[in-house]
């Protein structure tokens, strides 16, 4: 056969031009062949779609009638949720929320009291920007406020009282005492030359005096504005003394996380930095310190806070009722924030040891210049990952008898002013609402951290 | 520079936080200088000792409270409430923590010598009773065989129930929380057939029911508990005054002193009354207390049958009966010496 | 420094303030005095308020008469003649019950949320997806009461229990069971199933052995369930079934007799399953993601179906990196465990730390022991999965 009899053959059919170009079959590509390949393709996919089918459609029209269409909104006491009274099917009673709410973020701080209480919320939510937030401006400026000027004031207004405003007057002395050392020392830098290495001091000579030492002054600057403000409440407002048994709420959900991640991280860097140290002993008892709080439930850590440290103590300096659950979860959250350190720690390049020893800067000059905050900086994300089982964990000090938030969920629960079949299930929502929240925004910060310190890793 | 500070903070704080050393004189004394009375009271039981929503404290075991600041400082008011759970009320007294405990504790020989106790009287006759729903049909604790007890763990009420049943050759379930509010729960949930603690307790804890008439306190009272106001060994002028205090309240309902009539009674000629609101004789002082001293107590706090109706007797939600707690001259048992 | 005597001066020997070694020992003794001052004064105000509060101490009241009752126990414990001694093991034992059964359970949970997360199925890995965003973001204890109630309120109360086929009963005060009343005969029975395991085990190795060198392919557990089931029936009919029921009885509040299984129980076990399933779930995604996606493709490559490739090549490799977090997972279910107090399950810290601390007052003893009990059981738990992991890694080189 050659070329010449197909071209002559007149029956030949030679297609001349290109054919329009089709849509893929349905079976191969479209929302058809998705649902084919990813739902369909074997009988037990199929089965397991057909399954998670059923919960979601069962479950989803269910809770949104349950929470949403038949809930109630608003009333004053029971009976705008009961069905009988309503004359409907009730869902959530939320209007026992709204009527609570109150309680579930103060507990029972005395009600004319509240703004204080607000005042530190509004500190713990600048403090918390300000250190999460990665572009934000004067990062250390923040660190400073977030983990000494918060807890100072936390301290102050809250609790309140005789023995708050001596600790005020003894901090504003003290805040002015450094204001003029520093002030003296802005001019007369040689003055500094006890703690300050000669170059370090040369550079501050070179510089105008409004400059120099510019840092700490920023800090005083902070403390004086800060305490003043409180020394100005105490004198003009008053703060009379609240005692910690009438704290409650969210307000000590909070607290207690505040406390844990403010003493358990400092605590956890000593921790791990001892259980990496080539001093035995230091690192036996680390080591020792660590996988005892680690091997124990927090209860019994917490029982043990509770029951016996006040054995500990002398008997006149028995600690406070919420004081003892602090001083437990701060040394247990330190056991588990000292091994995600440690990891931080092990991760650094021996490279970077070598480089900061070749330097000839000291082991603690090492450790806070070049190791710590690049380890600290890569377990950020097991930090907040630490944190959030904290923030979990400050549920079980309802055992021990302190009123968090879900404990004042619990006691609202047996209140008869409230009690309706629907209301136990409202309470529980609205708590799991409220960790949920807290947990899965911190768990996205933790994932974004993780992502941006990816990147930069990129090369 | 920081160490230092930082080292300065938390030494400060520390100090701060913690109570303060006390003195070797006579806790009266102290808590003159001090200026308030420190009460270990409970964590909420209605009509003993419960704080409302502005955490205003009231009930009986309140009361007495208030009548020793009414007799110390001429103020209810100048007292501080401490919570105390059942489980730590003891440590917290002998601590020092409050200076004394009035909050449904029973007086028993181990609590009065071994813990170190000291009961200045009772203030409330108690014994341990059952509440059942009232469809089960029940009418007697004897017929409870079979049956799941809900009880908070940690307590007397959970032995004596162990007693009970033993005794009386019943099987039975019992299921244990921790917590009062717990117990309470899962009763009213159908976990249990019934709930037992103390029947003052049963009857305040029935009014946290969504329907309480559908509940009922059987009539057995398988224990006797004496609950009373407590303070430390060793401080036998403070164990007179809370003592008396407390005997105070009684004369005066049996003079027929009322917060009503007390300032009348300050002109009566009757002897006994003269010496009760201080007219007559010196009994204040010895004590180390204004002569007034129960003047004061019925005129801020009333007497302790005002303060038993308004709290948990008929001019309450309770509505418990006077019953054993009426005086002597009534058929009760509260009984107290004389003034002279 | 003093003087310069010669140009190759050894370091250090100049000053010892500067010697590290000397440091360092000058630190260790310090934390030493600190550490072992702390511990003196604790220990010397403790004794000084335990004599103050009059509180005894020592273990004498390990065998006092406990005087009150627990509702679940796996050893005979009643209000009378049972020590507190006896309590701490009814404790104990209900612990390790609830911990051994949840690590089971969570274990098959986990792996299959894991695995469904990672699965080409949209619907389900979405849904596995919202389930352990869920759990890992809510506390633990907030889940048991939801579970305490979710498990008691749809069920009748015990004058209207559900009966189920074979005398089970299910109401509000849990599940019903006949209650199995062993005849003397009996034991050979028992042996006979230890037996049959011994047998299945040896068969396992023997057709191992022999797949090796011939490559023939036994059915392996089908031969051994047969085995484990079989041979101890074949006893069971031999001796004469030398087995009982005791029947529950409807008594006037509840059924009477029975094996019964406390609703405490159920709720405190599907907590703590649904939870820690949770977080197995992401390790197992983590582990499998680990193993790079060539080895799946090689097995594909070699013929080998998706299960088979998930079984013989990424599941093996993955567990390497699956079992020190599995480990740690465990322990966090048993120390977890000890949040059965809020519901009223009589686990160690329910009975022990609860009820015992609180009647004899031994905060000191009954704490110490309790924290050493779970420190005992983290311990051995470490090691023996890190005897395990030790094996599992060998496979590498």
């Amino acid at each position: 056969m050659t070329d010449a009899t197909l071209e002559n053959a007149p029956y030949a059919f030679v297609r001349k031009e290109t054919l329009q170009q089709e849509a893929a079959p349905l079976s191969v590509a479209g929302p058809v062949a998705w649902i084919r390949n990813n739902l369909f393709s074997g009988p037990v996919n199929s089965l397991m779609t057909l399954v998670c089918l059923y919960i979601v459609v069962t479950a989803v029209p269910e809770l949104v009638r349950f929470y949403f269409i038949d809930a109630v909104w608003s009333g004053t006491n029971r009976d705008a949720c009961l069905p009988e009274k309503v004359g409907r099917p009730v869902g959530a009673c939320w209007a026992y929320v709204a009527d609570r709410f109150q309680y579930f973020i103060y507990g029972s701080y005395p009600i004319p009291q509240r703004w204080r209480v607000n005042i530190v919320f509004a500190m713990f939510a600048l403090g918390v920007v300000w250190m999460l937030w990665d572009s934000a401006p004067l990062k250390k400026v923040g660190a400073f406020f977030f983990f000494v000027m918060l807890p100072i004031s936390a301290y102050l207004l809250l609790l309140g009282g005789d023995g708050a405003e001596t600790f005020l007057r003894f901090l504003i002395l003290l805040t002015f005492a450094l204001a003029v050392l520093y002030l003296v020392l802005s001019f007369v830098p040689s003055l500094a030359r006890f703690w300050t290495g000669p170059a370090l001091l040369a550079v501050e000579e070179a510089a105008p005096p409004w400059q120099r030492f510019y840092r700490p002054k920023r800090l005083i600057l902070m403390a004086m504005v800060v305490f003043g403000l409180i020394a100005v409440l105490a004198n003009v407002v008053g703060l009379p003394r609240v005692d910690t048994g009438l704290w409650g709420g969210m307000m000590v959900t909070f607290l207690i996380a505040a406390v844990g991640i403010v003493f358990s991280l400092p605590l956890g860097v000593v921790l791990a930095l001892g259980r990496r140290s080539k001093l035995p002993i230091i690192q036996l008892l680390s080591v020792i310190f660590i996988e005892f709080v680690r091997g124990v439930p927090l209860i019994t850590v917490l029982f043990m806070a509770n029951t016996m440290l006040p054995l500990f103590v002398p008997q006149e300096y028995s600690p406070d009722r919420l004081l003892r659950p602090l001083i437990g979860v701060a040394l247990f959250a330190a056991a588990y924030m000292a091994e995600v350190i440690r990891g931080g720690l092990q991760a650094m390049p021996k490279g970077q040891y070598e480089g900061a020893m070749s330097l000839g800067l000291g082991y603690w000059q090492m450790m806070r210049l070049i190791i710590l905050p690049q380890a600290l900086r890569i377990v950020i994300p097991g930090i907040v990952n630490t944190f959030i089982g904290l923030f979990k964990d400050t549920t079980l000090v309802t055992i021990v008898g302190i009123f968090d938030f879900l404990r004042t969920i619990e006691a609202t629960l047996v209140d008869p002013t409230w009690a309706t079949p629907t209301t136990r299930a409202t309470g529980y929502a609205f708590a799991a609402i409220f960790y949920f929240l807290c947990c899965w925004g911190m768990s996205r910060y933790s994932i974004a951290v993780e992502r941006r310190l990816a990147a930069g890793q990129k090369r | 520079m920081k160490k230092i500070f930082a080292a300065a903070l938390v030494a400060a704080a520390t100090t701060a936080f913690v109570g303060g050393a006390q003195a070797q004189t006579g806790l009266l004394a102290q808590i003159k200088t001090r200026g308030t009375l420190t009460c270990g009271v409970g964590p909420g039981l209605a009509g003993f000792g419960i704080p409302d929503a502005q955490g205003v404290w009231s009930g009986l075991d309140v009361d007495l409270c208030k009548a020793l600041s009414a007799a110390i400082f001429n103020d209810p008011n100048k007292v501080k409430y401490i919570p105390l759970s059942s489980k730590d009320r003891f440590t917290a007294l002998q601590s020092g923590e409050v200076d004394l405990l009035s909050r449904n504790t029973t007086w028993t020989l181990s609590r009065d010598t071994s813990l170190g106790l000291n009961f200045a009287g009772v203030n409330y006759y108690d014994g341990q009773g059952f509440m059942v729903r009232k469809k089960l049909g029940v009418e007697s604790a004897l017929k409870l065989a079979g049956a799941s007890v809900c009880t908070q763990q940690g307590t007397t009420t959970e032995l004596n129930l162990a007693d009970f049943f033993r005794a009386n050759k019943m099987k039975y379930e019992v299921v244990a929380f921790a917590s009062a509010d717990e117990t309470i729960k899962a009763y009213e949930s159908g976990r249990c057939d019934a709930f037992t603690t103390d029947s003052s307790g049963l009857y305040a804890e029935r009014l946290k029911l969504s329907v309480p008439a559908d509940h009922i306190v059987l009539p057995e009272i398988i224990s006797k508990e004496p609950l009373g106001p407590a303070v430390r060994h060793g401080d036998d002028q403070w164990l007179d005054v809370v003592k008396w205090t407390f005997n105070a309240m009684l004369n005066a309902e049996e003079l027929g002193i009322t917060k009503a009539n007390v300032d009348e009674m300050l002109k009566s000629e009757n002897p006994e009354i003269k010496r009760f609101v201080g007219t007559e004789g010196k009994f204040g002082e010895p004590m180390g207390l204004s002569n007034d001293w129960a003047y004061r107590i019925v005129k801020h706090v009333g007497n302790y049958g005002e303060s038993f109706e308004k709290n948990v007797g008929q001019g309450s939600l309770l509505k418990i009966a006077r019953g054993q707690n009426a005086l002597w001259t009534k058929g009760g048992l509260q009984y107290a010496p004389p003034i002279r | 420094m003093s003087t310069i005597s010669t140009e190759t001066a050894q370091p250090g020997k100049a000053s010892l303030f500067y010697d590290p070694r000397i440091r360092g020992y000058v630190y260790q003794f310090a934390l030493i005095a600190v550490v072992g001052f702390l511990i003196w004064s604790a220990a010397s105000n403790a004794i000084e308020n335990l004599r103050a509060q009059k509180i005894a101490s020592g273990l004498g009241f390990w065998h006092n008469a406990a005087g009150f009752d627990v509702n679940q126990k796996l050893i005979p414990f009643s209000a009378s003649g049972s020590t507190y001694g006896q309590a701490f093991y009814v404790g104990l034992l209900n612990t390790l019950l609830v911990a051994a059964i949840g690590i089971v359970l969570s274990t098959f949970l986990g792996f299959f949320v894991g695995v469904s997360r990672l699965s080409s199925n949209w619907v389900l890995s979405k849904l596995a997806m919202v389930y352990v965003e869920v759990i890992r973001n809510l506390p633990l204890l907030l889940q048991l009461f939801f579970w305490y109630n979710a498990v008691l309120k749809p069920l009748p109360d015990a004058r209207n229990s559900i009966a189920l086929p074979g005398s089970i009963f299910l109401n509000n005060r849990g599940l019903i069971m006949p209650n199995p009343q062993f005849g003397p005969a009996f034991e050979y029975v028992v042996i006979a199933f230890f037996v049959a395991i011994v047998a299945a085990i040896a068969f396992y190795i023997w057709s191992k052995k022999q797949q090796e060198r011939t490559g023939t392919q036994y059915p392996n557990g089908l031969i051994s369930l047969a085995l484990i089931i079989g041979v101890p029936l074949l006893v069971y009919f031999a001796a004469g079934q030398p087995l009982a029921f005791e029947l529950p009885q409807q008594g006037r509040f509840n059924l009477t007799g029975g094996l019964q299984i406390y609703p405490e129980f159920v709720a405190l076990l599907i907590g703590l399953t649904t939870y820690t399933a949770g977080f197995i779930a992401e390790v197992v995604r983590a582990g499998i993601l680990a193993v790079s996606k060539g080895q799946t493709e090689a097995a594909n490559a070699l013929g080998l179906r998706a299960g088979p490739t998930l079984k013989l090549v990424v599941i093996p490799q993955a567990m390497r990196v699956i079992i020190p977090p599995l480990t740690s997972n465990y322990l966090n279910l048993t120390k977890n465990s000890s949040l059965a107090v809020a519901i009223g399950y009589p686990d160690l810290v329910q009975v022990f730390t609860g009820t015992v601390l609180n009647q004899t007052g031994q905060a000191l003893e009954v704490v110490a022991i309790t924290m050493a009990v779970y420190l005992t059981i983290s311990l051995v738990t470490s090691l023996f999965m890190n005897i395990y992991n030790k094996r599992m890694a060998l496979v590498e080189r």
